[in-house]
C-alpha cells in the first residue's frame, strides 16, 4: 500500500468532504426543524431540495437564453438562482404541509409518514412531467461558467475550485442567517416555543399553525438553497437525484440528534467527511475490492448503528417515546 | 346505480345470473377483441363482482375456480400478454399479502420489503444458472430444474432468515425510525447486488444473471400420452400461472389462518397499543420477529418464482420504488385486510401494466397521426411524455389520497377500526 498517497490526498479529501458536508447540513436542517416541531419525518424534503435545484437551473437557463450569462457576474447569477430556488422550495414545502400533512396532524404517527412518502414519489414524477412538457428532457445540466470552474492551487497537490468556495461561503451565510432567525428574533422564539409545547405556546397567544407553516417555509428554503448549490457543484440533475442526498441528510440529522439545529450542522459535516473519506480510501485500503460505490452503504450503516446504539444522536436530548 | 348493484348482489339468484352473464360477456369480448384493454378490465372487474356477490359457498367456490382455473388460461392462450399480466398480478398479490402481515397486522412499517424478494430471487438465480460456477469453480451448476421446487422452500427459509437478521437489531426502534432503517436495509441489499461482482462474482453486478433455470415440465410424458406435443412457448406461461395461483392460494390460506390465530391477535394487539400488549403478556420481540420472518418468507418464495419466470434478473427489479409500489397496493386495498391486499395488488398492477402502457401507445398513435386540435399539432407532443414511465406518480397519488380521505382502504379489515378512527395522543 502506498502510504504516501494516503497522506498526500488527505487535505484534498478533507476539502471535498467539507463541501459535501455543508450541503448535507443545509438539507438536514429541514428534516430537523420539522421533526423538532411536529416529531414527524418529512420524507418529501428530498424532493423539496431537488426542486430548488430545478428552479435554479431553469433560472440560469432562462438567463442564458436572454444572453445574460456572459454579461452578468457569475456570482450575481448564482445569487439570483439561489434566492429564487429558496423562495420556490420554501413555498412548496409550506404548501405540501398545508395539503398533505395538516389534515393528518392528529392521526396515528405512521399515517403522516406514509403520506409524506406518497408526496415524495408524486413530486418526483411531477417534476419529470413538467420538464418533459417544457423542455422534452428531464436530465438537466447547469450551464457552465468559466469563472466558477477556475481552481486555486493551494499546494501542488491540493486545489480548490471557485464553485466549492461559493458553496461553502453561501452555506455559511445561510447557516448564520438561520441561526439568527431562530435564536435572535421573535419569530424564532415562537417557533422554539411551539417545538417545546404546542398547547402552552398557543395559550401564550402564538398562532401554532402559522408557526408550523413558517417552520416548513424556512426548512424548505434551506433545502432549496442547498439544491441550487448542489447543482452549481455537481451540474447534472434529474428528478430522482434528490432522493439519496435527502436520505443521507436525514442520516446526518439523526447523527447530530434530530430536532437539534446545531446537531444537524455537525451531523452534516461529519457525514460529508465520512463519505468523502470512505469514497476515496475504501478502495485504496482494500486493494480495489470495495470501491467508492460502497459509500452509500457506509451512510446507511451509520444510520442503522446510530439509531440502535444512540438514538438521541451526538447532541440530542432524550427522544420522547410516543405509543 | 351503485346502490342498485348492491341490492342485486345481495340476492343469490339475481347475483349469480348477473355475475355469470358479466363473466361470459367479458370473456367473449376478450376472446374476440384480444387487443382491447377495456374488455379485459371488464373481465377483471367481473371477477371482483363475483367476490362481493352473495351466493351459496359451493357455487362461489366453483365459479371462482372455473374463472381463474379454466377461463383465464383459455383467454391467456388467445393473447399471451393477458397471461403475462395474470402472472404479474399473482406475484404482486403474494407480495402484498406478505407485506400485509408486517404492515397491516403487526403495524411495523417496512419500507425495504423488496429486499426479501431480492434475496429469494437471487438464491435461485445463482444456483439455477451457471453463475454459481464462478463462485465455487467447476462446472457443477446449474442445478437440475427439479431443484426449483426445493428452492421454493429454500427461498422461504433464506428470506425468513434475512427477516430475522434485520429484525433482531432494529425491532427496538419505534414506528418511523423502524421505517427508515428498513429503507436503508433495502438500499443496502440493492447496492450489494449491484456491486458484488468483485472481488468474488456473486451477483454479476448490474449486468444481472441469466439464463436462470425454469421448473421442469414433469408432465410432458402425460401430455404426449393424450396426443399434445408440449411446446415450451405455450406451456410455460400456463405452467407458471398455475404455480403462481398455487402460491397465492397458499399465501391466502396461511394469511387467514394466521389472522385468526393467537399469533395474529398478538400482532394486532401490538399494532393497536404496544405497551398494553406487553402488559397483557404478549412477547413483543418474539412476535415482531415472527411477523418480519413470516412476511419475508412469502417474498422469498415469490422471488424464487420470479427469477424462474424472468430467466434474467438484475438489481433494477428490486428498487425502493418496488417496495413503495407494494405498500401502495395494501394501502389502497386496506391495511390488514386480505381481500383488500388482493384488490389493491390487482388494481395497481393492472394500472401500471395496462392502463399506463395503453395510454403510452395511444399517445404514440396520436403523435404519428399528427392531427391538429385547437391549432395544436399533436405530432408536437413531447416525446418524453410517456405515461408508462410515471409509476411513481400513480403510487404517490394513491398513497396521499388514501391517507387523507380513506386511510382504512377500499376494503377495510373488520377488526381494524380503533387505530385509524381514534387519535392516539400521548
Amino acid at each position: 500500500m502506498d502510504f504516501d498517497l494516503l497522506i498526500g490526498i488527505f487535505p484534498q479529501v478533507l476539502l471535498d468532504g467539507i463541501t459535501l458536508g455543508f450541503m448535507y447540513a443545509l438539507i438536514a436542517l429541514g428534516y430537523t426543524m420539522v421533526y423538532g416541531v411536529l416529531e414527524f419525518i418529512n420524507f418529501a424534503h428530498s424532493e423539496i431540495f431537488i426542486i430548488g435545484s430545478f428552479v435554479g437551473v431553469e433560472v440560469l437557463l432562462g438567463l442564458q437564453a436572454r444572453g445574460a450569462l456572459e454579461v452578468w457576474s457569475p456570482f450575481l447569477l448564482v445569487l439570483v438562482a439561489l434566492l429564487l430556488g429558496m423562495v420556490a422550495s420554501g413555498l412548496l414545502a409550506a404548501g405540501v404541509e398545508r395539503v398533505a400533512y395538516r389534515p393528518l396532524r392528529h392521526a396515528p404517527r405512521l399515517i403522516p409518514l406514509i403520506s409524506a412518502i406518497g408526496v415524495s414519489f408524486f413530486l418526483q414524477d411531477a417534476i419529470r412531467l413538467f420538464e418533459s412538457l417544457w423542455r422534452n428532457s428531464f436530465n438537466l445540466v447547469y450551464p457552465s461558467m468559466d469563472v466558477m470552474n477556475e481552481r486555486f492551487e493551494l499546494t501542488p497537490a491540493i486545489d480548490i475550485s471557485v464553485k466549492s468556495l461559493v458553496v461553502i461561503g453561501a452555506s455559511l451565510l445561510m447557516l448564520w442567517g438561520l441561526h439568527t432567525i431562530v435564536n435572535r428574533t421573535k419569530i424564532g422564539k415562537a417557533i422554539r416555543a411551539v417545538a417545546e409545547d404546542q398547547a402552552a405556546a398557543s395559550l401564550m397567544g402564538i398562532n401554532v399553525n402559522r408557526m408550523i407553516s413558517l417552520t416548513f417555509l424556512i426548512g424548505g428554503a434551506m433545502g432549496g438553497g442547498a439544491g441550487v448549490l448542489f447543482g452549481v457543484q455537481y451540474s447534472l440533475i434529474n428528478p430522482y437525484t434528490g432522493f439519496i442526498p435527502g436520505l443521507k441528510a436525514f442520516t446526518a440529522a439523526v447523527l447530530g440528534g434530530i430536532g437539534n439545529i446545531p446537531g444537524a450542522m455537525l451531523g452534516g459535516l461529519l457525514l460529508g467527511l465520512l463519505e468523502a473519506f470512505g469514497a476515496s480510501y475504501l478502495s485504496l485500503l482494500t486493494g480495489g475490492a470495495f470501491g467508492a460505490e460502497y459509500k452509500d452503504i457506509l451512510a446507511f450503516s451509520i444510520l442503522i448503528l446510530i439509531l440502535i446504539f444512540r438514538p438521541k444522536g451526538l447532541l440530542g436530548e432524550v427522544v420522547r417515546e410516543r405509543a | 346505480m351503485i346502490a342498485m348493484i348492491k341490492t342485486l348482489l345481495d340476492k343469490p339468484l339475481p347475483a349469480t345470473v348477473l355475475v355469470v352473464a358479466l363473466l361470459g360477456v367479458s370473456a367473449w369480448g376478450v376472446a374476440h377483441f384480444p387487443r382491447s384493454i377495456v374488455v379485459f378490465l371488464l373481465f377483471q372487474a367481473s371477477i371482483f363482482l363475483l367476490y362481493f356477490a352473495r351466493m351459496p359457498r359451493w357455487l362461489k367456490m366453483s365459479l371462482t375456480l372455473g374463472t381463474l382455473g379454466v377461463l383465464m388460461p383459455v383467454l391467456g392462450t388467445i393473447n399471451a400478454y393477458y397471461m403475462e399480466i395474470a402472472i404479474q398480478v399473482g406475484i404482486f398479490v403474494a407480495l402484498a399479502l406478505g407485506l400485509n402481515i408486517v404492515v397491516g397486522l403487526a403495524g411495523l412499517l417496512d419500507l425495504g420489503y423488496v429486499a426479501f424478494f431480492a434475496v429469494g430471487a437471487y438464491s435461485w438465480a445463482i444456483v439455477g444458472s451457471p453463475q454459481a460456477n464462478l463462485i465455487f469453480g467447476g462446472t457443477f451448476f446449474p442445478l437440475s430444474p427439479w431443484w426449483f421446487f426445493v428452492f421454493l422452500f429454500v427461498g422461504v427459509g433464506v428470506a425468513a432468515g434475512a427477516g430475522i437478521l434485520l429484525g433482531l437489531p432494529v425491532l427496538r426502534l419505534h414506528g418511523d425510525y423502524l421505517a427508515l432503517v428498513t429503507l436503508g436495509f433495502g438500499e443496502v441489499i440493492r447496492v450489494l447486488a449491484n456491486n458484488l461482482d468483485k472481488p468474488i462474482n456473486f451477483t454479476n453486478g448490474p449486468k444481472g444473471i441469466t439464463p436462470i433455470g425454469r421448473p421442469p415440465i414433469f408432465f410432458a410424458p402425460a401430455l404426449r400420452a393424450v396426443g399434445i406435443e408440449p411446446d415450451p412457448n405455450v406451456i410455460y406461461p400456463l405452467y407458471l400461472y398455475a404455480l403462481v395461483l398455487l402460491i397465492v392460494g397458499a399465501t391466502v390460506l396461511v394469511n387467514r389462518r394466521l389472522e385468526d390465530s393467537h399469533i395474529g391477535r398478538a400482532w394486532e394487539a401490538i399494532r393497536e397499543d404496544q405497551t398494553a400488549a406487553e402488559a397483557m403478556g404478549v412477547p413483543l420481540v418474539r412476535m415482531k420477529l415472527l411477523a418480519f420472518a413470516c412476511g419475508a418468507s412469502f417474498a422469498g418464495a415469490v422471488g424464487v418464482l420470479f427469477s424462474a419466470k424472468q430467466i434474467f434478473i438484475n438489481p433494477e427489479s428490486f428498487t425502493f420504488m418496488e417496495s413503495i409500489g407494494v405498500l401502495a397496493m395494501i394501502i389502497l386495498g386496506g391495511m390488514g385486510s386480505i381481500p383488500g391486499a388482493i384488490l389493491g395488488a390487482t388494481v395497481v398492477t393492472v394500472l401500471n401494466l395496462q392502463v399506463l402502457k395503453g395510454l403510452s401507445l395511444w399517445f404514440n398513435e396520436l403523435r404519428n397521426a399528427g392531427i391538429e386540435i385547437f391549432g395544436y399539432n399533436l405530432a408536437n407532443l413531447p416525446t418524453q411524455l410517456e405515461p408508462a414511465k410515471y409509476e411513481r406518480m400513480v403510487f404517490g397519488l394513491i398513497i396521499v389520497l388514501m391517507m387523507i380521505f380513506r386511510p382504512q382502504g377500499i376494503l377495510p379489515a373488520r377488526r381494524r377500526t380503533r387505530e385509524l378512527t381514534e387519535p392516539t395522543d400521548p
